[in-house]
């Protein structure tokens, strides 16, 4: 039985209610009822008492979806990262939860802690970013709500139907929720981070069920880097198999970044060869970037790859086979010896 | 320790290599005729799973690596490699081709909770995606529904020389975070793990031999219930090449001109 309990029936039978297009694109139009029952929590990341931005990706997608807007915070020490997510302008409210628990974000007692803040919010959406944090976390909450979590969208028909890619990137599928409460990930290039200026929401303590915590966090090792961070730079410059070694890879793609002010990324090829670290690949196993430019050198071009870049708004190539799948997307190709174009490239760059 | 019951869910894709076309009616992606074989990333937790036992990592030893595919006919294919791969015996929830949608990750969750507890599986290394849907969740969903701890896009599992405890090293925006976590636990397997070996035929042979029962969804007590419908699947926009340039100064003027720099 899809609806077994009176709740959802009754839920269904309120969202399915007819509405013009345009009430729905502009929500403030929209009749108060519906408006009430169509509120979202936006799941924001923090790392050591800093709120990262890229998470407010989540509140862009939220006002998309119309009604009311909370964000949600958990770690110790979280008042300032609450207060400045509270600047974000459409949020009402901010839902923080002070514990350092929750400062590592670790999946086994961060799910439970949001089913119970979701519960008493009694949210329609929840949305988080579909990065490492998001991805390990959410569908966790999505079982223990007993919901089918819609994953990585890229766009939003209406509050039940949303867009995602599928194999690859090589299908979009357009897709419609019957679950009363929809999880949801979003894919950051699609949305972009709102920013934390001209709101003024409340902030407000959330529940805490304090769960015990069954995984303990050991280690980490972040690759520390000046360069702007992949996911969200405006330029991208990623480099591939033909960079031949780590050597070069550091010598050629590194300077080429600094000219552009881009951020570095890689192939798998180049990821598996140990040129560079596994964190910079793109594609459909790595990260997904659409910055406003793409350039990718000694890269051919496999599926697997333009699933990572294939949306980016110009696409730039210089690789030495003319027959490269990768000069078929790219907007400007140059035919060459990295090794020779490129120290020329990023010379004339820096002259410029 | 107690000894390991691994329990690995495979699925069966079509082949990475190809290009997917979406169908006429827009409903899906044309499968017919296409080549399948097993998620890359399922072949990693076989993988995985086999190694644990032939390193003898474990310091209880592997009792059994049983493998789990849902889906048509056809899937005994990928259960067959599996099983050439290592494992020990499978288990088909055969699904009707053609009959019934694919099954939605939280269907797959609640069914592979049901063979957990059937198998009694202390451990469960899935594939951190399918490279067909892309979604993401299965792992994480099943140890939600478990009440298990979970290490998601693993790229190394070590065992601790004492105890039922795991140490599992993930892979995180911008770097690797490393967890340690007892038994039991799920595992979902990133690309870096290790590198899947090939079969060969004396153990595609073996592996006809090697145990594999069928069952129904309902054997395991779920329905295929789905709650996203598929609105529609399309193309997604072309992409045009822009051509080639001559040399450098014409690469810079052409990414000046298109406002890219």
């Amino acid at each position: 039985m899809l609806f077994s309990t009176a709740t959802r029936t009754v839920l269904r039978g309120v969202s399915s209610v007819p509405r013009s297009t345009s009430a729905f694109s502009s929500p403030f139009n929209s009749p108060s009822a519906l408006r009430r029952l169509l509120s979202s929590l936006a799941i924001l990341e923090q790392r050591d008492g800093k709120l990262n931005h890229g998470s407010l990706s989540a509140i862009t997608a939220a006002r998309k979806l119309g009604g009311s807007i909370h964000g949600f915070v958990a770690g110790s020490n979280i008042k300032p990262v609450a207060e400045e997510a509270a600047k974000v302008e459409g949020v009402e409210k901010i839902i923080a939860v002070d514990n350092a628990a929750y400062d590592k974000g670790l999946p086994e007692n961060f799910a439970p802690l949001l089913v119970e803040n979701i519960k008493k919010g009694g949210y329609t959406h929840i949305i988080a970013g579909h990065t490492a944090f998001g991805k390990s976390l959410l569908p966790r909450v999505a079982a223990l709500l007993d919901s089918q979590q819609i994953s990585d969208i890229t766009a939003i028909e209406n509050e039940n139907t949303f867009v995602r890619p599928i194999y690859a990137g090589n299908a979009i599928a357009t897709v419609e929720s019957s679950d009363p409460i929809k999880l949801i990930t979003i894919r950051g290039t699609a949305f972009p981070a709102a920013e934390a200026q001209g709101g003024s929401a409340t902030i407000e303590d959330g529940v805490d069920p304090n769960v015990e915590i069954s995984v303990e966090w050991v280690s980490e090792d972040l690759a520390k880097s000046d360069r702007p961070d992949l996911a969200t730079a405006g330029k991208v410059v990623s480099g591939g198999r033909g960079l031949k070694s780590k050597d070069e890879f550091d010598k050629i793609m590194l300077p080429l970044a600094d000219s552009l002010g881009a951020a570095v990324g890689a192939s798998r090829a180049a990821v598996d060869s140990g040129y560079a670290d596994n964190s910079l690949q793109v594609g459909q196993t790595g990260k997904v970037v659409a910055p406003q430019l793409y350039l990718a050198v000694g890269i051919s071009g496999a599926i697997q790859h333009l699933a990572g870049m294939k949306d980016s708004k110009v696409i730039a190539a210089i690789n030495k086979d003319a027959e490269a799948p990768i000069f078929q997307v790219a907007d400007v190709g140059l035919v060459g010896d990295l090794f020779e174009k490129v120290p020329e490239l990023t010379e004339k760059l820096k002259s410029s | 320790m107690s000894a390991l019951r691994i329990l690995v869910p495979v699925k069966r894709v079509i082949d990475y290599a190809v290009k997917p076309r979406v169908n006429k009616t827009q409903t899906g992606v044309e499968t017919a005729g296409v080549k399948h074989s097993m998620n890359p990333f399922d072949e990693l937790s076989v993988e995985e799973s086999v190694r644990i036992r032939e390193k003898n990592s474990a310091p209880g030893g592997v009792e059994d690596i049983c493998v789990i595919s849902a889906g048509p006919p056809k899937a005994v294919d990928v259960l067959r490699t599996a099983m050439a791969m290592g494992a020990d015996r499978a288990i088909h929830v055969e699904v009707k081709e053609g009959e019934e949608e694919p099954l939605e990750p939280l269907t797959v969750a609640k069914m592979l909770k049901a063979a957990v507890e059937r198998e009694k599986s202390n451990l469960v290394i899935l594939g951190k995606q399918s490279i067909d849907d892309d979604a993401a969740q299965t792992g994480q969903m099943l140890a939600g529904l478990l009440g298990w701890p979970q290490a998601t896009q693993a790229s190394r599992v070590a065992f601790g020389a004492a105890g039922d405890t795991v140490e599992v090293t993930k892979e995180v925006d911008g770097g690797v975070e490393t967890v340690r976590a007892k038994l039991p636990m799920v595992i979902t397997t990133d690309l870096r793990l290790n590198d899947p070996r090939y079969v060969n035929l004396p153990n595609i042979m073996k592996a006809k031999k090697k145990p594999l029962v069928k069952m129904s969804l309902s054997d395991l007590g779920v329905t295929n219930e789905r709650r996203l419908k598929v609105v529609k699947v399309t193309e997604p926009p072309p992409r045009e090449g822009g051509g080639k340039v001559e040399d450098v100064d014409g690469f810079i003027s052409k990414l000046k001109e298109l406002g890219a720099i």
